[in-house]
């Protein structure tokens, strides 16, 4: 390979259209080339698609004819925003990700400064936190939904030898849904604890100590230094986390099947049996409304972040 | 939450990894740690991992087994039945070769296409790339569910409905890819690139002979994002292989889980390992592949 000499010739080559400029740009969209083309076909194509068949009456009956529909009007928004349905899944999404996310974000906040206060196993200890955050949601769903069995499951057995009758966790109406918000935190917290850990190494030493000398103790020190220090990266994993939430389906597809009476039931979920109804034009209406409020929440939250600079 | 797989988390890690080498020791180490604070640690890791512990010994359990009251901690009798089921009667080794190629179609996918698009925006002076990089940033957070609909009916009337193309084509690129490969590259001289024109190579040649390689460490990375991201993707498979030749593992693990054999505990225990085991060992192999390229880099 060629040595790191300085060579001045491609700083002034750079001003001006030279034969180099020119291959670099020919180069340049032969590289984006195969991304672009991919990304506008199976991302761009269909984010904008899906905008269109919102306001269609397509059918699954109109799979092979996509482009013989009839406009619609808003008439699939009337629908879904009438549906009884519709608004309990909104709420109950609501709920996930307003519970969710602040209990992710605090347990994972907790991990983060024990396992920054450690010296020993450290990376031992980062590794068993994290690694529910690589396994499929399919799998963990349903090694939980045999953990959470009301008679037979590991859980309720604990529970009784300590004397307490554990109930039907995801059979209840109640309970169901804060019991898969419980097993969701368990897996994501993984995440948020390593990008927690990254900002903890951003809070300067010196100003720790200094609150110290000036007789701060833990929870003052941590409270008036350490947050706001790490303020964008407590954003940036509410950001991140809400969004995720925000399109929860696996867990209440393997473990409530929405049930007991939609107690569980998501928006992606409603989305998915709308799809499977042959419904593409509300399908699309419902999953409209749930990107927008995910571009909102980005679109806040980030502009938030941003106002901390 | 198909789409919900760490994006950075690796990234993050290893920087971190990378800040605290820079930085020296870890803070505030020196005061020394109290004992129950490893307690506390220690039970949180016993809830973390008792879940997979379970698992495992479950499914080596006979079904009666993993279904009595009290529970056995440690299988009194082993057996090798729920995976025999798996194997014989429920064909999980098409599920996993499908997965696999999947995955790794993915993954190649994503390793070519986004170093590509990440070195033209970091390394190479072009009409457009402000938008072109506009794009890639406003698309990060595309959630898959906003598109299913209109992916289904574009990939059925291309003919790829229940074919492999229709499985992972929609995943080969994905924006945080090429963001991670555009950082990375950003952090290579531009001496190298000066170097290598004098010396003569075309502007291909130098992406691919001479910048690339130097890449090891975001490839690395990239490479476990995207296998993992698209060896637990859930939505757009469950949707597009409608006959069990083409179902992948998940698909596989949950349909079974609704269907008529959601009464075979051990069975899909077992299956729920096969899901779950493989992801882990890899983990931890690139695991410590990062540290050989972060111990490399430092080096270098």
């Amino acid at each position: 390979m060629a040595t790191v000499s300085t060579t001045p010739a491609p700083v002034a080559a750079r001003r001006g259209t030279t034969p180099l400029r020119r291959s670099q740009a020919r180069t340049a969209w032969l590289l984006a080339l195969p991304f672009l083309l991919l990304f506008a076909i199976f991302t761009i194509g269909p984010v904008l698609a899906s905008l269109v068949m919102s306001f269609t009456d397509m059918r699954s009956t109109d799979l092979r004819t996509p482009f013989a529909v009839d406009p619609a009007g808003v008439s699939n928004y009337v629908d879904l925003f009438g549906d009884p349905l519709f608004r309990k899944v909104a709420v109950n999404t609501a709920i996930f990700v307003l519970v969710g996310v602040p209990l992710t974000m605090v347990l994972a906040l907790a991990a983060a400064v024990g396992l920054n206060q450690i010296t020993r196993v450290r990376s031992f200890f980062r590794l068993g936190y994290y690694l529910p955050v690589i396994t499929s949601i399919v799998a963990v769903a349903v090694v939980w939904r045999f953990l959470l069995q009301p008679d037979t499951g590991p859980i309720n057995q604990v529970l009784g030898l300590v004397g307490i009758d554990g109930p039907d966790w995801l059979g209840s109406t109640t309970l169901a849904l804060p019991t898969l918000i419980v097993m969701t935190a368990w897996r994501n917290l993984g995440y948020l604890m390593v990008i927690f850990l990254a900002g903890l190494q951003t809070v300067p030493r010196e100003m720790l100590e200094a609150a110290e000398v000036d007789g701060a103790g833990r929870w003052q020190r941590f409270r008036y230094v350490t947050v706001p220090v790490m303020r964008p990266t407590l954003l940036f994993g509410a950001v991140i986390t809400s969004i995720g939430y925000l399109q929860f389906f696996e867990e209440p597809f393997v473990m409530t099947n929405g049930g007991p009476l939609d107690a569980t039931r998501s928006m992606a979920m409603y989305v998915y049996d709308q799809f499977g109804f042959g419904n593409y034009g509300i399908a699309s209406a419902a999953s409209y409304v749930l990107f927008v409020a995910i571009a909102a929440l980005t679109f806040v939250l980030f502009r938030a972040l941003r106002s901390t600079d | 939450m198909t789409t919900y797989t760490p994006p950075t988390a690796t990234a993050e890690e290893t920087a971190e990894r990378d800040a605290a080498r820079v930085g020296g020791l870890p803070p505030r180490a020196e005061r020394g740690s109290p004992w129950w604070l490893y307690a506390v640690l220690g039970v949180g890791l016993l809830v973390m991992s008792l879940p997979f512990v379970w698992m495992v010994v479950s499914s080596i359990k006979p079904e009666a087994e993993v279904r009595r009251v009290p529970p056995t901690w440690l299988p009194e009798t082993v057996t090798t039945e729920n995976y025999q089921t798996l194997l014989d009667r429920l064909s999980f080794p098409t599920y996993f070769v499908n997965s696999t190629v999947v995955a790794v179609v993915v993954m190649l996918g994503n390793l070519v296409f986004c170093s590509m698009l990440g070195y033209a925006l970091a390394k190479l002076d072009f009409r457009g790339k402000k938008v072109v990089f506009a794009l890639v940033l406003g698309t990060l957070m595309v959630p898959g569910i906003a598109v299913i609909v209109p992916l289904f009916v574009l990939v059925t009337n291309l003919g790829l409905a229940n074919t492999f193309p229709g499985l992972f084509l929609p995943y080969l690129v994905t924006p945080i890819g090429v963001f991670l490969m555009r950082q990375y590259f950003l952090g290579l001289p531009d001496e190298l690139i000066s170097a290598a024109r004098v010396d003569g190579a075309g502007e291909f040649r130098i992406f691919w002979n001479v910048m690339l390689p130097l890449t090891g460490p975001a490839l690395a990375t990239l490479a476990l994002l995207t296998f993992l991201a698209s060896w637990n993707n859930f939505l757009w498979p469950v949707v597009v292989a409608q006959t069990e030749d083409r179902y992948t593992l998940p698909v596989a693990l949950a349909l079974y889980s609704v269907g008529q054999n959601a009464t075979q505990y051990g069975v899909l225990l077992a299956g729920a390992v096969v899901v779950v085991l493989p992801v882990i060992a890899v983990f931890l192999a690139v695991q410590r592949y990062f540290v050989q390229g972060i111990a490399m880099t430092g080096i270098k």
